[in-house]
């Protein structure tokens, strides 16, 4: 098919939603572990935590947090903010598969921390598959602040669209 | 015991994780992650039948890197930047392996970085990644 990138969509490049808040919570740490296997206790005992260095529990790596959830705030799936304010970018493709997902720490959030993210789309390339055919690549970022609006870590991930 | 900077050499393999997670797992992942996409937990699930079964969160297999790399280190480093690909699906109730080779090191930093990666039962590689380590 025929695709190609406007200035419609262009435009929303570098174009950063409203902050929503991320809480990380001692509850949410323990079940994050405990979905991905982790049998270290510094995930899962407070003790255990500050024998290791930490105020609290520490998130595990890869771990963004929980948005705070509020009905028809948030995808109900997902649980992705939506009432942010980030431009849609309207592209018209069905299809999308995960490409990757990159975290940059600059500290790690312990328990009882709320963060901030702002989204925003970082990227967009159109590419060729010999499977996929036309490919638009989206690279979308959001950064976690503190209270204080310092960056605590920021994320990136590339959504593949067919 | 705990890991020391010195001790590591470029070259070194992590211990490799071995990891079979059935439905089960993956509700609780879903859970501890919010991503409730049925194609991870619920058989009848359209998509999960052309596939043939439900199929591994990516997000847990680059979660899974995060922890060969935090099993390995203990406590005296810290996860400074992960990545990863998704090039393939692994599905529930199947193994994977999850491992990791120290590519390189920066003495003056106190940094390592490390290609990591999850494969399937067939050897093929489903996630590869890269993390960087920085020592306390």
């Amino acid at each position: 098919m025929a695709f190609e990138l406007t200035d419609e969509m262009r435009a929303v490049i570098g174009v950063e939603g409203k902050p929503w808040p991320v809480e990380f919570t001692s509850t949410g740490i323990r079940g994050f572990a405990r979905g991905v296997g982790y049998t270290d206790p510094v995930y899962y005992d407070v003790a255990a935590a500050q024998a290791a260095g930490y105020a609290n529990l520490p998130a595990p790596p890869t771990y963004s947090g929980i948005p705070v959830f509020i009905p028809g705030q948030n995808d109900d799936r997902y649980g992705a903010p939506l009432a942010t304010d980030q431009p849609h970018l309207r592209h018209g493709l069905k299809n999308v598969l995960d490409g990757g997902t990159e975290h940059h720490y600059v500290r790690i959030p312990v328990a009882g921390e709320t963060l901030f993210s702002t989204g925003k789309v970082a990227n967009l390339e159109v590419k060729e598959s010999r499977a996929l055919g036309t490919m638009l690549v989206i690279t979308s970022e959001s950064t976690f602040r503190d209270a204080a609006g310092e960056v605590v870590f920021t994320t990136r991930g590339q959504g593949i669209f067919y | 015991m705990t890991l020391s900077f010195d001790s590591i050499t470029v070259g070194d393999e992590l211990p490799l994780l071995t990891k079979t997670p059935g439905r089960e797992q993956l509700v609780k992942y879903a859970a501890g992650s919010g991503d409730f996409n049925p194609l991870h937990y619920d058989a009848d699930f359209a998509q999960a039948k052309a596939i043939g079964d439900n199929i591994v969160h990516g997000r847990m297999k680059y979660a899974s890197l995060g922890q060969v790399v935090s099993d390995w280190a203990g406590h005296a480093a810290v996860v400074s930047s992960i990545s990863c690909q998704y090039r393939g699906m692994d599905l529930q109730g199947k193994t994977f392996t999850v491992g990791g080779t120290v590519t390189s090191k920066d003495e003056s930093a106190r940094t390592v970085e490390i290609d990591v990666w999850t494969k399937d039962a067939s050897g093929a590689v489903t996630t590869p990644g890269k993390a960087t380590l920085r020592f306390r």
